[in-house]
């Protein structure tokens, strides 16, 4: 019998902690399979975060980091400097990369460091139980905006990837969703891209994927993907900011 | 032996370059010797210190308090260090640039027109130089020829052309306070 | 080899470098920054990376990443500094990466001063970061030290797995030193086979990580720490011992200030006293059978730092009440001097000699 499916080997057995219609699982599959077609899992190293995805070096089937919260980039600096030929990744969510892990991720990008993001941006901090992230939408409750987010008092949500599009050692920027199967197809494209320019050393890349929270937001898995679509795309506009003139 | 130095000026007077052009003769020497900077906002400009010690026994506080010869380049240094220096020990004055006259008559001092002998060999930035020649001259501490092969050490190769006109300062140095000891003694 | 006088910095770095340490993070501060001088002008000629980092608290953390990596690799601050690298400090602790780091002490609280001082004693020895984690802590007193402590402290790291702190201050980092480089690595170091470096073909993945989130795990882990921590305080205390027997009174200091008491030492023994000295090399682990070995005729201890008191905890913990301790201290960036030692001898002593 012809196989036509088979479970990426890029992750390992291990059954996911995620939360049901969470889109992390969905991320760390684009993410498996792309580096297993292009050949990286025996090559790559990996960091994760501190928040949702802090198990994920329990899930990708490679060598991996457990950073500090925020300090991914600055690990995988460490890295990348020690094993340039090697293929070196980090998976974030927004509090870890927007919030406490600004600086680190701003200057990775800015000396250019030749590794790639995965930055997991679903509004709100989830592992500690749904609080306001600087990505948090304006009007919307959270254990620590109950009231709404008021941009008097904190701001409008962040943009990391216009902001890091400024960056001349950014050289690949995109923003994606994972809402339906177009922009999951468009999400791969995009991390594949990003992969690319790191491995033909061009500088740093990073793939910016709008992901969905039911549990936290307070909503089931289908209204989730609705949120995302009606609330968050409108000020999280999809796209490329920034890439190489090669990869276009 | 164990000579304690203070040598002390304006930030940009070589007064760091010439304590360590001493403390490598001396480690040339096979002596027992550090050399313990003044360091932070002084250094910009103000005024500049370092600790000089060179023994035959080991080494024990880098901190000089109490120093058996102190070389003063401008009158704050003077000011500052001219209480520091043992009864009988040496008080070294730019008199190029300090009018002051020392007040202690325990010490054998010593003025030296360093700026003025530098300014006849023609650079200025070798007053540093002069003194050290003096200093030589007067405690036989260390061999001049020590200073010779020490220079491309501190300074590296790049400034070896300079070496001629830095014997010369020590030279002239040397001659400088010739008489003075004569008076001393 | 022939002698070269360096400044302690720089010979931080030049030990690090023949020890085989090619990557360094750093970040600048006063009074230690010719260590990040040193290593941006001299790891680009031996193919090693020097990175500037945006913070120490990245510094660290690149250390972190290049330690998992399987480096021997370095990071060097003053007090202000290392404070904000003890995050990444517990979690090398904790995920067992050999690292080594230097902290050339200045004045503190807060900004502090530039000048030398020794109050992150605390800081080193009972771990300034979160969590059940001992570092090992190296005190050097003088440049030549400095040098063979920094090249040693590689391989304690990678024979223990664990980060070694050299905790020196503003005056050993500024002043300059006869100095050689000797070193001659330890042949029984362990392969670094946990290391991570793309897990190849067909071989078990690595994983760095500090991470337990089950607690009986976690016990586990920390129980596996302590035993590390138990063989090291078996194994790697180091001290000096100067006349401590049938001394009348025994001062005890370590790095600079050793070398200011050992001057007053040298005054009061002049003077007809009988003075002896416990320089602790290792501050952790601590050579408490030194002080054990104190006769019972002896007056008392003396303990000079250049802080308000915090090394004279474990002197007291090591001579659990049975000689009288004293304490004398500078702080701010004050640096004793040998006479204010010699005074506080002989006011402890009155009249003995």
């Amino acid at each position: 019998m012809a196989i036509v499916f088979q479970k990426t080997k890029g992750l390992t057995d291990k059954p996911t902690h995620y939360c049901p219609g969470c889109t992390h699982g969905i991320i760390h599959r684009l993410v498996a399979e792309v580096m297993e077609e292009m050949d990286l899992l025996e090559n790559a190293i990996g960091v994760a975060p501190v928040g949702c995805s802090v198990l994920a070096y329990d899930y990708f089937n490679v060598d991996m980091h457990e950073a500090a919260h925020g300090r991914a980039p600055a690990v995988a600096t460490g890295i990348k400097r020690v094993h340039p030929e090697n293929f070196v990744f980090t998976y974030q969510g927004d509090g870890d990369l927007a919030s406490i892990g600004t600086a680190e991720i701003v200057h990775a990008a800015h000396r250019g460091e030749k590794f790639t993001t995965i930055f997991v941006n679903n509004a709100i901090y989830g592992m500690t139980g749904g609080q306001m992230a600087p990505t948090t939408l304006i009007g919307q409750k959270t254990t620590t905006s109950p009231y709404g987010r008021d941009e008097a008092t904190t701001g409008k949500p962040i943009k990391m990837s216009e902001l890091l599009a400024t960056i001349d050692g950014a050289k690949f920027v995109e923003r994606v969703a994972v809402n339906n199967p177009a922009n999951i197809r468009k999400a791969k494209k995009a991390i594949k891209e990003a992969f690319k320019v790191q491995l033909e050393g061009k500088g740093f890349g990073i793939v910016e994927v709008l992901s969905t929270c039911p549990t936290n937001w307070g909503l089931t898995p289908v209204e989730a993907m609705k949120w995302l679509e009606k609330d968050m795309m409108p000020y999280y506009p999809l796209g490329n900011f920034r890439k190489p003139e090669e990869v276009e | 032996m164990d000579e304690r130095l203070i040598i002390a000026g304006f930030g940009g007077q070589g007064v760091m370059a010439m304590g360590q052009l001493l403390t490598y003769s001396g480690m040339i020497e096979g002596k027992n010797v550090s050399w313990l900077p003044s360091y932070g906002p002084e250094m910009r400009g103000g005024t500049a210190n370092c600790n000089v010690t060179i023994s035959s026994e080991p080494v024990g506080s880098p901190v000089v308090i109490e120093s058996t010869t102190a070389v003063v380049l401008n009158l704050p240094s003077l000011d500052k260090f001219e209480s520091s220096v043992v009864p009988g020990g040496n008080l070294m004055i730019n008199s190029s640039l300090i009018e002051k006259k020392a007040e202690r008559d325990d010490i054998n001092v010593y003025y030296i027109p360093a700026n003025e002998i530098a300014n006849e060999i023609g650079n200025t930035r070798i007053a540093n130089m002069v003194m050290l020649g003096a200093y030589i001259e007067i405690t036989g501490a260390i061999k001049i020829e020590s200073v010779y092969e020490a220079f491309g050490k501190v300074f590296g190769e790049t400034k070896a052309h300079l070496l001629p006109i830095n014997k010369d300062a020590l030279k002239r140095g040397a001659e400088v306070v010739r008489e003075q000891m004569k008076v001393n003694a | 080899m022939t002698k070269v006088l360096m400044k302690g910095n720089e010979a931080v770095g030049a030990a690090a470098i023949a020890a085989g340490c090619h990557y360094f993070f750093g970040y600048p501060i006063t009074p230690q920054s010719e260590v990040p001088e040193y290593m941006s002008r001299e790891l680009p000629k031996v193919g090693g990376a020097y990175v500037q980092a945006e913070s120490e608290v990245a510094a660290i953390n690149m250390v972190y990443g290049a330690a998992g990596s399987g480096a021997r690799v370095m990071t060097s601050s003053s007090s202000p500094g290392i404070a904000l690298k003890q995050e990444g400090i517990s979690y090398c602790a904790g995920a067992e990466l050999p690292c080594v780091i230097v902290d050339m002490m200045r004045g503190g609280p807060g900004l502090g001063t530039i000048q030398p001082a020794q109050g992150d004693y605390f800081l080193a020895t009972r771990g300034g970061g979160n969590g059940d984690y001992r570092l090992i802590v190296l005190a050097p007193a003088d440049v030549q030290e400095l040098v063979d402590l920094v090249m040693e402290g590689f391989d304690l790291a990678d024979l223990y797995r664990t980060p070694v702190m050299i905790l020196g201050d503003g005056m050993i980092g500024q002043m300059m030193e006869p100095v050689e480089f000797r070193y001659q690595p330890r042949t029984d170091l362990p392969d670094k086979d946990w290391a991570t470096r793309g897990k190849g073909k067909g071989k078990q993945r690595n994983v760095i990580n500090s991470l337990y989130l089950q607690a009986e795990e976690l016990e586990k882990h920390n129980h596996k720490l302590q035993a590390k921590y138990a063989k090291i305080r078996e194994n790697e205390k180091k001290v000096e011992e100067y006349n401590v027997e049938g001394a009348d009174l025994v001062i005890t200091a370590y790095g600079t200030t050793s070398r200011i008491a050992k001057t007053a030492i040298t005054k009061l023994e002049k003077e007809g006293y009988k003075v002896g000295m416990i320089r602790p090399i290792s501050l952790y682990p601590f050579p408490n059978e030194a002080f054990e070995k104190i006769g019972e005729n002896c007056k008392g201890v003396l303990t000079v730092e250049m802080s308000t008191g915090q090394m004279i905890d474990d002197v007291k913990i090591s001579l659990q009440g049975r000689i009288p301790t004293y304490f004398h201290g500078r702080s701010g960036g004050m640096v004793p001097e040998p006479e204010e030692i010699v005074e506080k001898v002989k006011e402890i002593l009155g009249g003995d000699r």
